[in-house]
């Protein structure tokens, strides 16, 4: 490939980071407002106006405090456990269409990178629990790869139905084959599954388990401080936008503008672009709006009833959506 | 760009094997072994099977190794209670098994050079999942359910160790 | 074909280079005080005992494992679910085959009580066994059903 032709997707590169960065700050900022908001306090508003540099405030302030780990912890694996998990975060964004045409690598099996991505996430979680070396951290990040691996099988069928019904691994195509109807509605079940999963691979509430406060204190980032903490942190909001953002994708119709097909063609390519860029951030900041929503709405699971959630309803569940979703394929 | 991208992910594949017999610590072994796996994944798109390298992550990487990791932390082994890596009386035998694996390889190679190996125009549609679909669930159709079978066993298999311990 | 990953290949390069950077400006900004009881394990103030490198529940290993063979059995169904119309009819009732398979595996473990984490919760306790708890703890029963 001409070194002229990459230069497009650098700067494509370059504004996706901009924006994920972005938007995970400011994901915690909402996710502060939205809580005080829903429990009547008025969180956080003094730095800035509306509170709104906050997280420049947080980032500052995380910089600055003592990085701390403990004496028994295996040093290196502690230093590359919270690498691990920004990293596979950031590198979602790779096949996410952002806009007919605007996608970073429109590859064959788009949809399958990020699954495998998404499986590289146990091992930020799993090591940071062992290297800790702290008992707290152990169980913590014991619990919480037993509980993304079980959320995974639900997760995988659950896009597998999407893929039956797009008939294409490609995630450019699975936007396109929704533009007669948005597969959320041609497969509510799959959606709900995928919706499920998609918080419990984020270990957000009701799933937090493996940082149950009152069990584990942090879970698998007890021994965490600064940064590194941070960096942890980062990736659970970094992972809040990408999940919202792969259930627009694959269930909410991604870039297309609802109603689009009225008017769309009359205009300028550069207002279509705008408009399906609108659209996507607008449905991923919708989806990002429930994931808080639901955090201070809904009380936490117990670790049984999490087990038994994921396997013994979600997944025959998804078997069963699956099949339904191809017999009605072949039918019609 | 396909020697590149060969280039690189060999030399890594080589640097994870190694590091995954010679590491002292047997969580580090496995974090070798995962950095082995992605390598052998971009080995596999080095050659066009795309889905193959993608399965490779989930399935290798993403599944087995986590397994690997679970039964290391399971067994609790300490630095301590792990022999060191030293050559003992097997050592030179060793040495000469390898040097003979590496002969034989390094000829091999040296017969093939100079060979030309003309592109295949199919190579680029028989790496995509709809290729390997087709044979999937035509001739190997059979394959395919003996799979199903064979898997519920090995999860049998595994239920039935796992609870005879508590005997 | 692979020009098309190119991009990917840079994400990750990237992606690398911001999470070390991270890691890095951590380690350099912040203040080091360091003094012994600041770098033992927290446990909410209470001095730790032991290591924390126990053996855990076997459970663990078990889903690990079960994890595998229902991922496995996942990804066999992507080449299917691509082209689900153009393989036609015997193949859908062979997958339909398979998945019944599958859901035998889940359902059987079901029975075993894999998923079962809290059994030890549910069973009630003999009143002798209950009142003196100085005495060994019971093995841990295997599963019947």
């Amino acid at each position: 490939m001409a070194f002229e032709s990459l230069q497009p997707k650098l700067l494509l590169l370059a504004a996706a980071l901009l924006a994920l960065f972005t938007m995970a700050a400011y994901t915690v900022y909402f996710e502060r407002r939205i809580s005080a908001w829903i429990q009547n306090r008025i969180g956080p508003n003094r730095v800035g106006p509306f509170g709104l540099l906050q997280p420049l405030a947080d980032v500052l302030k995380l910089l600055f405090k003592e990085d701390i780990a403990p004496a028994a912890a295996d040093r290196l694996l502690h230093r590359l456990a919270p690498m691990i998990s920004v990293t596979a975060a950031v590198a979602t964004i790779g096949v996410l269409p952002f806009a007919h045409n605007l996608i970073l690598a429109d590859v064959n099996i788009g949809i399958l990178y990020i699954l495998a991505i998404t499986s590289l996430n146990v091992y930020g979680i799993t090591l940071s629990g062992w290297a800790s070396n702290s008992k707290y951290a152990l169980l913590g990040g014991l619990r919480s790869s037993a509980q993304l691996i079980s959320y995974e099988i639900a997760m995988g069928l659950a896009v597998l139905s999407v893929v039956v019904q797009s008939e294409s691994l490609m995630t450019s195509q699975i936007v396109e084959a929704q533009a007669e109807i948005w597969n959320v509605l041609r497969n509510p079940l799959g959606f709900l599954i995928f919706l499920i999963t998609a918080f419990a691979e984020t270990n957000r509430l009701p799933f937090d388990l493996p940082e149950a406060e009152q069990e584990l204190v942090a879970g698998y980032h007890t021994e965490y401080s600064s940064m590194k903490f941070g960096m942890f942190y980062v990736a659970e909001y970094m992972n809040v936008v990408l999940s919202s953002a792969v259930i627009t994708t694959l269930f909410f119709g991604g870039y297309l503008v609802p109603f689009g097909h009225l008017f769309m063609s009359d205009l300028p390519a550069w207002a279509r672009t705008g408009l399906e860029v609108l659209s996507f951030f607008g449905k991923t900041g919708f989806f990002v709006f429930v994931f808080i929503w639901v955090r201070w709405t809904i009380p936490r699971f117990k670790y049984n009833q999490l087990m038994r959630l994921g396997w013994v309803y979600l997944f025959p569940l998804a078997v069963l959506n699956l099949v339904l979703v191809a017999l009605a394929r072949m039918l019609f | 760009m396909q020697v590149v991208l060969f280039g690189i992910c060999a030399l890594l594949a080589i640097v994870g094997a190694v590091g995954v017999i010679t590491a002292r610590n047997p969580v580090y072994s496995a974090l070798f072994l995962v950095l082995n796996f992605f390598s052998l994944a971009g080995l596999y798109l080095s050659l066009e099977a795309q889905f193959l390298a993608v399965t490779q992550v989930i399935v290798y990487a993403g599944a087995i190794v986590v397994l690997f990791l679970f039964v290391i932390m399971l067994l609790n082994l300490r630095p301590e209670d792990l022999p060191r890596f030293r050559l003992d009386r097997t050592g030179p035998l060793v040495v000469l098994l390898s040097l003979g694996l590496l002969l034989g390889v390094g000829m091999g190679i040296w017969s093939l050079l100079g060979a030309s190996f003309p592109q295949d125009p199919q190579a680029q549609a028989v790496g995509t999942v709809e290729s390997l679909g087709r044979a999937l669930f035509g001739r190997y159709l059979v394959g395919f359910e003996v799979v199903a079978v064979l898997l519920l066993v090995a999860m049998i298999g595994s239920v039935m160790l796992a609870k005879r311990r508590f005997q | 074909m692979l020009e098309a990953y190119l991009p990917i290949c840079l994400l990750l390069l990237v992606a690398l280079g911001v999470a070390a950077l991270m890691a890095g400006i951590s380690e350099w900004i912040g203040p080091r005080r360091p003094n012994p009881r600041k770098l033992i394990p927290y446990e909410s103030g209470m001095d730790p005992v032991g290591t924390a490198r126990e053996r855990y529940s076997v459970q663990f290993y078990l889903i690990a494992m079960l994890f595998i063979v229902f991922d496995v059995e996942v990804v066999l169904l992507y080449p299917w679910a691509v082209q689900v119309v153009e393989l036609g009819w015997p193949v859908f009732w062979a997958v339909v085959l398979f998945l019944v398979v599958v859901m035998i595996g889940d359902w059987y473990c079901y029975k075993k009580g894999v998923f079962d984490w809290d059994r030890e919760a549910r069973q009630p306790r003999p009143p002798s066994e209950a009142l003196s708890q100085e005495k060994a703890l019971p093995v841990r029963e295997t599963v019947e059903t």
